[in-house]
């Protein structure tokens, strides 16, 4: 085949490969608002993080701004140590507080990030103090079923 | 009598490790060889783009056609057990996760296996039965510089774009055949699949797993080609040979990689 045929179907090749990159890059994946170095990390402590897992998303008013990077068991406080990077552009005040929260009825835990009032803002290495712990469904339904039985025994 | 049936067990055992383990052994020393002497293939561009053309821009027209009809079918399927839970829109994530993770990847190179490799072998094996390579070693080419490398580079640029063309049809296809003809919300595909595929965990792990696997049917099919019995015959059974080793290593390493790369967190 002719030299300049042969160059013009391996340019062709070689584009249509790099476009197949980009649109894997930019339109399927999400080219991520924090990279694995990108953000500043916060730690928290729960009496209970429930199902919670690395990696799952930090969310704050239903927008992911990080997530979890690490969770570790505090053999001090006997609690549980949450570690999660946030996204460099997010700000949040110093008094925020987290919880851990189920998408949907059997979707994924995630952690939810409430910002507080404070003017101060959290910055690498904070620890963030109010957390409530994962609402675990044995527990819920232990309650209830201890109100119940209290409730119609008063009845009586 | 039984005793001796029990002896000729040994012996093909015997056999078999030996063969295998001279195969393994040559192989690796075949694709040193073939790499230490990749000099003359970057001095010389035309050699490389001559197997490039050979190796991508003709594999170019199977990978688009089946990357496109396996994204068609997995929209469908996804779809019809989906629905069934109410998500629908999660057909994009499922398209997406499975084209770039394993199907892209491992089905591109089993068609280049098949497509390229096997040509591979073939025009090494009849090189060799014509007494071409000895030709070249007479006039003092060396035919590892001259043939082998620039075959054994081309293939690994290729494989990757291969890769890479695969998914992205596979999921314009999903994206055909789920929101163009049966009318899932095409924001949501999109959305949906974007929350869920990381760049880095994904894709780049994808696009490893075919860096990889051009490796290994690369050597398998140049190797498979130079050490064939040069005969008609020993031409064929070498083609077969590439063929199906790499089709069995591709889905080995495949399994391997998948292991380190996505379990455990």
């Amino acid at each position: 085949m002719h030299r300049a045929t042969v160059d013009l179907w391996v340019g062709v090749f070689v584009t249509v490969g790099f476009l197949g990159l980009l649109f894997l890059a930019f339109k399927v994946g999400s080219a991520s608002n924090f990279s694995a170095s990108d953000g500043y990390v916060v730690t928290a402590e729960f009496d209970n993080i429930g199902g919670l897992k690395v990696k799952a998303p930090v969310k704050s008013a239903g927008v992911v701004v990080g997530r979890v990077e690490s969770i570790v068991f505090n053999n001090h406080s006997l609690r549980a140590t949450v570690s999660m990077r946030i996204g460099k552009k997010f700000e949040f005040p110093k008094d925020s507080s987290v919880s851990v929260l189920t998408a949907g009825l059997l979707g994924e835990q995630y952690v939810g990030l409430d910002g507080g009032g404070d003017i101060d803002l959290l910055a690498d290495g904070d620890k963030i103090v109010l957390t409530q712990s994962a609402m675990v469904l044995e527990k819920v339904i232990g309650q209830f079923l201890f109100n119940k039985a209290s409730e119609s025994g008063s009845n009586n | 009598m039984r005793a001796n049936a029990f002896l000729k067990g040994f012996v093909a055992i015997g056999r078999i490790t030996v063969d295998g383990v001279w195969k393994i052994g040559a192989g690796t020393k075949f694709i040193l060889n073939v790499i230490s002497r990749s000099r003359m293939t970057f001095q010389r561009p035309r050699l490389l783009i001559d197997e490039i053309f050979f190796t991508g821009t003709l594999s170019l027209i199977i990978i688009i056609v089946s990357g496109l009809f396996v994204g068609l079918v997995l929209g469908l399927q996804g779809y019809e057990t989906l629905k069934r839970y109410g998500s629908a829109e999660a057909v994009g994530t499922l398209v997406a996760l499975s084209l770039v993770r394993e199907l892209g990847p491992v089905v591109a190179a089993l068609l280049f296996a098949s497509r390229a490799g096997s040509a591979m072998t073939a025009k090494i094996g009849i090189m060799k039965s014509t007494e071409q390579l000895s030709a070249m070693q007479m006039m003092a080419v060396d035919p590892y510089a001259r043939v082998v490398t620039p075959m054994f580079w081309g293939g690994f640029f290729s494989m990757p774009l291969l890769a890479a063309i695969f998914s992205a049809m596979g999921i314009i296809g999903g994206y055909l055949i789920t929101v163009v003809v049966i009318g899932v919300d095409g924001g949501a595909f999109w959305s949906q699949m974007q929350a869920n595929v990381d760049f880095h965990g994904d894709i780049l792990n994808g696009i490893y797993k075919s860096i990889v696997f051009g490796f290994a049917v690369n050597t398998i099919s140049l190797f498979e080609g130079f050490d064939c019995v040069p005969t008609a015959e020993g031409v064929s059974r070498a083609v077969t040979r590439t063929v199906v080793t790499s089709a069995l290593a591709i889905l080995a390493l495949d399994f391997v990689l998948t292991a380190f790369m996505f379990t455990g967190v």
